[in-house]
């Protein structure tokens, strides 16, 4: 083992998510939602991989997979040196207090019956996080660390905003003190201002506990400011993973292009540039797809051979890699057919 | 009422202590309660009968089978308040005793169909797959049953007692709870906080009773004041039938007991079938009451 991986927090390898379809009749072949379809990817300690696509493309199912929220098809993760595909029962429910999920809904995401303080307060007692009597103390403190006061710990969900009640689930996910937290668009249910302040709260709680994120958006910009390396994925598939910097300034997928082109911008010599790719059309259903390049279908440039085998993720030059038969190995991008 | 005037919440900042108290669910609760006319009329009703059930017969320590008077006296001759019946008793004082009765077989029949309801559906919901499919199969094979005629099979196999009775309506009439519960399981378990409670290390019996249970209760609730009401008409129609115990007075014994004389004296069984009446459309208002409490939507910002 090089050193490098030691360093490694998380090992995805050919994560496969599949969704079994109820058969329409007795005879009718079962059918399978490939959700999440040979997805691979580290993410280094105390660094943020971001995951990005369009809805549908598998970014919260990969999410779940990894906190084992839902059942995994085929494929292997690591924790450190824990295997999480392999753990069950109580060896998993102990685990997960090394990993904590961050929802994107604050509505939903908070027990309506239970009061903000003692939901934090639930993962120490049922993960055993410290000493009974130490525990008030240590809720109080969390709840000054994401910007709440500790005096509203006796307050239900309802009495507070959006933005207050994502707190209380970052206060929450802290609480077992996790190695990974898995952020499922933590800011897309929120106020731009909003957006602004938990993102900088996240990053400071980063710094401060030497947090490993995995943090899963639509949003580019929002990407952008978080993420280290970013994983770009398509109906189950990641097309195109690199360090931010190479990815803004040189995307390769046209899939990345287009959702970098879909990005607004009040500038007109941006808005208006000839190398703008418009996508057009939806995203192929994810049941049963077809072999070959699941974006040829909607990709400006395909060839037969796009139809026809399925492109692997290649490793263009360090830390970027892509999958497009189009893309040369020297990384030139496909150019536009005449 | 005046209760709900000075309950109305203050517009302090969600950090004010003060209104910790001001706003608490059940506060909230209270106040959409009695907002409620018909519920509150309904729950008025509801206490006037359990409190008569309860305390009538420690104060009055009559015996609602002695033979007080001639037979089928009308109301307020001889000094009886509603008559008598078929056998020259108090139709009043029957009526008092009987709701005891009434009142302990409803509840306990409403308390068995939960039980077994709430466990059935919310497993079935909860685990999903065969389990579902098994506890599913089964309650449809309770719901094709005619309740009635199940429950008469069931008292007469065993002994007409009122234990027996309640424990033949419950078992007849949990199906209506248990696909209730089922859906609200099967709504509950994809909610964002149940999966945050797994990821924060719950167990499945934690989840299950104390993450989704409570949140699945409302409508729960409304729906076994509602089973009350029909726990209540069951046991009324099971003692009509002979198949209650002929030991305990009863409305539906009365009822029955009375049936023969309905033109020449109706009030021997009209008011035993008020009081079904009356105690039933309670427990119907207070289901509403409970209805509208529960809703979120119908709360004032």
């Amino acid at each position: 083992m090089s050193a490098p991986d030691n360093d490694v927090l998380l090992d995805v390898q050919h994560l496969k998510v599949h969704f079994q379809l109820p058969r329409k009749n007795i005879f009718a072949k079962a059918s399978k939602v490939h959700a999440v379809d040979d997805v691979s990817f580290q993410v280094r300690r105390g660094t943020t991989l971001g995951i990005v696509g369009e809805s549908g493309s598998g970014k919260t199912t990969t999410a779940l997979a990894v906190m084992r929220l839902t059942p995994v098809t085929d494929g292997s993760m690591h924790l450190g040196d824990t295997d999480l595909v392999a753990l069950e029962g109580e060896a998993l429910r102990k685990t997960r207090s090394r990993m904590q999920i961050i929802f994107q809904d604050p509505y939903s995401s908070l027990n309506p019956r239970v009061r903000a303080g003692a939901i934090v307060r639930e993962p120490m007692d049922l993960m055993n996080i410290g000493a009974p009597g130490d525990r008030e103390g240590l809720v109080g403190e969390l709840f000054k660390k994401v910007g709440l006061r500790p005096e509203q710990q006796a307050l239900f969900p309802h009495q507070f905003s959006g933005g207050q009640r994502q707190r209380i689930g970052v206060a929450r996910a802290l609480a077992t003190q996790p190695e990974l937290v898995v952020c499922d668009e933590p800011v897309s249910a929120l106020d731009v201002a909003i957006q602004a302040q938990i993102l900088n709260l996240l990053r400071s709680l980063q710094a401060e506990f030497g947090l490993t994120y995995l943090f899963i958006s639509h949003d580019l910009g929002v990407v952008q400011y978080m993420c280290d390396e970013i994983a770009v994925m398509y109906l189950g598939q990641i097309v195109e993973q690199a360090d931010r910097i190479s990815l803004f300034t040189e995307p390769l997928h046209p899939y990345t292009w287009a959702l970098l082109s879909a990005v607004p911008s009040a500038d007109p010599a941006v808005r208006d540039r000839a190398d703008r790719v418009r996508l057009v059309g939806d995203p192929p259903s994810p049941i049963d797809p077809p072999p070959g390049c699941r974006f040829a279908g909607r990709c400006p440039f395909a060839e037969a051979r796009c139809v026809a085998e399925t492109p692997s993720l290649r490793t263009i030059r360090s830390g970027h890699a892509v999958a497009c038969h189009l893309v040369s190995d020297d990384g030139v991008p496909p150019q536009r057919r005449r | 009422m005046s209760d709900a005037k000075n309950t109305t919440p203050s517009n302090g900042s969600p950090g004010d202590v003060d209104e910790i108290f001001v706003e608490h669910p059940f506060r909230q609760f209270v106040v959409m309660y009695m907002r409620n006319y018909a519920a509150v009329a309904g729950l008025f009703v509801f206490v006037l009968i359990v409190g008569a059930a309860l305390f009538a017969p420690l104060i009055l320590d009559l015996d609602p089978f002695e033979m007080v008077d001639a037979p089928l006296l009308r109301p307020g001759e001889g000094g009886h308040l509603l008559g008598t019946d078929n056998l020259g008793r108090d139709l009043f004082v029957a009526i008092i005793y009987g709701a005891r009765v009434t009142m302990a077989v409803g509840g306990a029949a409403a308390g068995i169909t939960l039980v077994i309801g709430l466990t059935i559906g919310a497993m079935a919901g909860y685990y999903r797959g065969w389990v579902d499919e098994v506890l599913m199969r089964i309650t449809e094979f309770f719901q094709v049953l005619p309740p009635l005629l199940l429950a008469m099979v069931l008292v007469a196999l065993f002994s007409p007692t009122l234990e027996t009775v309640a424990i033949a309506i419950g078992v007849v009439s949990w199906t209506g709870v248990a696909r209730l519960a089922r859906a609200e399981f099967l709504r509950l378990r994809e909610q964002e906080f149940v999966k945050a409670a797994r990821s924060i290390g719950a167990r499945d019996r934690r989840i299950i009773w104390l993450v989704i249970m409570p949140n699945a209760l409302p409508p729960l609730i409304v729906n076994a004041a509602l089973t009350v009401g029909i726990a209540i008409l069951f046991e009324a129609a099971l003692s009509f039938l002979g198949l209650s115990d002929p030991n305990v007075m009863s409305w539906g014994k009365l009822i029955g007991d009375n049936r023969d004389y309905l033109l020449d004296a109706p009030w021997t069984i009209t008011f035993p079938g008020v009081a079904i009446f009356l105690t039933v459309l309670s427990m119907s208002l207070i289901g509403d009451g409970l209805t509208d409490a529960f809703n979120p939507k119908l709360r004032e910002r």
